[in-house]
């Protein structure tokens, strides 16, 4: 008797579980407006990639065209596939002291694989991941990218 | 309301074929109209099933589905029709060749033979045997000849496995699918589908029949689902095991003649369900609500049916997307250890019911 009792209930149990992910479904179904699909070559006006989103490195610039790299070359080593070279040079400071600094921050975008240690290494925070992600370009040689604007310089108060 | 009823279109198109050819000829041209016609509703048809059950699936997974051919993608499943009239008929070469070429039809022409007994609107029905139901059941049953011939031909241990899973899933659930509609056999006093359609003038016998009928109507959407092969119940073709299971060895025509087969097997379920259990082309009525049953008279038996039909369609659509696939124990204990008990404690319920007059 007792097996039976137990029988009856696994029934109604079995077809409760079911309704319950049939009412998850239909409320998927029912809220089309919470789709997640991108239309995308029609949207690319309005799309907004989301924040964690890896695109490519960038070097956000103020509007004094002044960085935050030092030209520490943290970076270069943290990459693991050899997709940054740090280029830099000496320079005399007015006080008169000789100082190394930036002179071009080299990416190459088609052999970065996006992992993100770069920017995780970075002391200074002078690098961060971009959102644009339409790189496709004709020529192999547009990939290498110079990260710091000419005439661009690191702003004032950075520790180094 | 007599100017949805087909039955003076017929008659008319009949006695005029009569009168202008010889008896043999004019029965052969009436063949051909009825053929012709099924071919081109169940072509459609099996296209749009497509196509809604690509939509219904992207909605449920919170998708949009195909967009690109076409607004909103309408054009899609003629673009994958035509993609696959091009294809290449490829033949294992140790396949068996006239088994191999034979169980596309097997499986199709079962699925013709069902659709045939079908009642769409008063009068449009080819075939209104006395025994409908039973014809129905057995026809719709020689399908699994085909997909175990299918599965045996192709010299395949996928195709081999697919087809012994569907044999012992269709077979079991045959029995579930059978007595489920003789619950409502015993209920409406007949087995031809006019005379079923024709007893829900009234009120439809899931309304009628109350917990009974509720009862054999959702073992009948379980067994049915699982008739057709399809999801939570398609381990026959299981993707993630056996490739595509039967068909792995099909292309081009031949697999599209397994895929309309499977959407009209849909379409044959669904309209069983909704003739027997949801009074097929009849309106909707309530006992004494006059006006409400004119109003609802003014929409034409044929909206209705294909209504419900669909209506049914979702439902089971909504299983296939909202259910994990069952593993083959799974299947064989649902039905020999759940349906088949419970319905034959149903069946003794609607006896009672019927002989104590306790229905609606």
């Amino acid at each position: 008797m007792k097996s039976f009792i137990e029988y009856i209930v696994s029934i109604f149990k079995g077809v409760w579980t079911l309704l319950v992910g049939m009412k998850v479904t239909a409320k998927y179904f029912f809220t089309p407006w919470n789709n997640v699909t991108q239309q995308y070559p029609e949207n690319r006006d309005t799309l907004v990639m989301f924040d964690r989103f890896r695109g490519e490195v960038i070097m956000p610039h103020t509007e004094n065209n002044e960085h935050l790299c030092t030209g520490c070359g943290i970076c270069e080593l943290n990459c693991p596939n050899g997709s940054i070279e740090i280029i830099s040079k000496s320079i005399i400071t007015p006080e008169g002291k000789k100082k190394r600094i930036i002179d071009q921050h080299i990416y190459h975008l088609g052999m970065c694989t996006l992992c993100n240690l770069c920017v995780k290494a970075c002391p200074t925070g002078a690098i961060v991941m971009g959102q644009k992600f339409e790189h496709a370009v004709w020529d192999r040689a547009l990939l290498t990218k110079v990260l710091n604007q000419p005439g661009s310089k690191i702003a004032e108060g950075v520790k180094e | 309301m007599d100017i949805y009823n087909f039955t003076t279109l017929t008659h008319n198109i009949h006695t005029g074929l009569a009168q202008s050819f010889a008896p043999w000829l004019a029965t052969t041209i009436e063949w051909v109209i009825v053929g012709v016609a099924y071919l081109l509703f169940v072509a459609l048809f099996g296209l749009f099933l497509v196509y809604a059950e690509r939509k219904v699936c992207a909605a449920f997974q919170q998708r949009l589905g195909p967009m690109r051919v076409g607004k909103w993608g309408l054009l899609q499943t003629i673009a994958d029709f035509i993609k696959l009239l091009m294809k290449e008929l490829i033949m294992p070469r140790k396949a068996d060749w006239f088994l191999y070429n034979l169980a596309p039809f097997i499986v199709i022409i079962a699925s013709f033979l069902a659709i045939a007994a079908l009642p769409f609107a008063p009068g449009l029905q080819s075939m209104d045997f006395d025994i409908g139901v039973f014809y129905l059941t057995a026809v719709s049953s020689v399908g699994v000849i085909g997909i175990l011939l299918a599965g045996w031909s192709s010299n395949n241990k996928y195709s081999l496995i697919g087809a012994m899973r569907s044999g012992a899933q269709i077979l079991s659930y045959e029995l579930s699918v059978s007595l489920s509609l003789l619950t409502m056999v015993v209920f409406a006093g007949t087995m031809q589908f006019s005379a079923i359609v024709e007893g829900q003038r009234d009120a439809w016998f899931i309304f009628s029949g109350h917990i009974p009928a509720i009862i054999a109507f959702v073992v009948f959407l379980i067994a049915g689902t699982a008739e057709t092969n399809r999801g939570p119940f398609d381990l026959a073709e299981a993707e993630s095991e056996l490739v595509a299971g039967f068909h792995t060895e099909y292309s081009g025509i031949k697999f599209a003649m397994f895929f309309l087969a499977e959407y009209i097997n849909l379409f044959i379920i669904s309209a069983v369900a909704a003739t027997v259990f949801l009074g097929g082309w009849m309106p909707l009525h309530f006992g004494n609500l006059e006006s409400f049953n004119h109003v609802m008279d003014f929409i034409p038996p044929v909206i209705w049916f294909f209504g419900k039909v669909l209506f049914v369609i979702f439902v089971i659509m909504w299983f296939k997307w909202t259910f994990p696939r069952l593993r083959v124990d799974q299947i064989l204990t649902l039905e020999w250890k759940y349906l088949l008990p419970i319905n034959l404690v149903n069946i003794l319920l609607m006896a009672l019911v019927v002989l104590t007059k306790f229905h609606f």
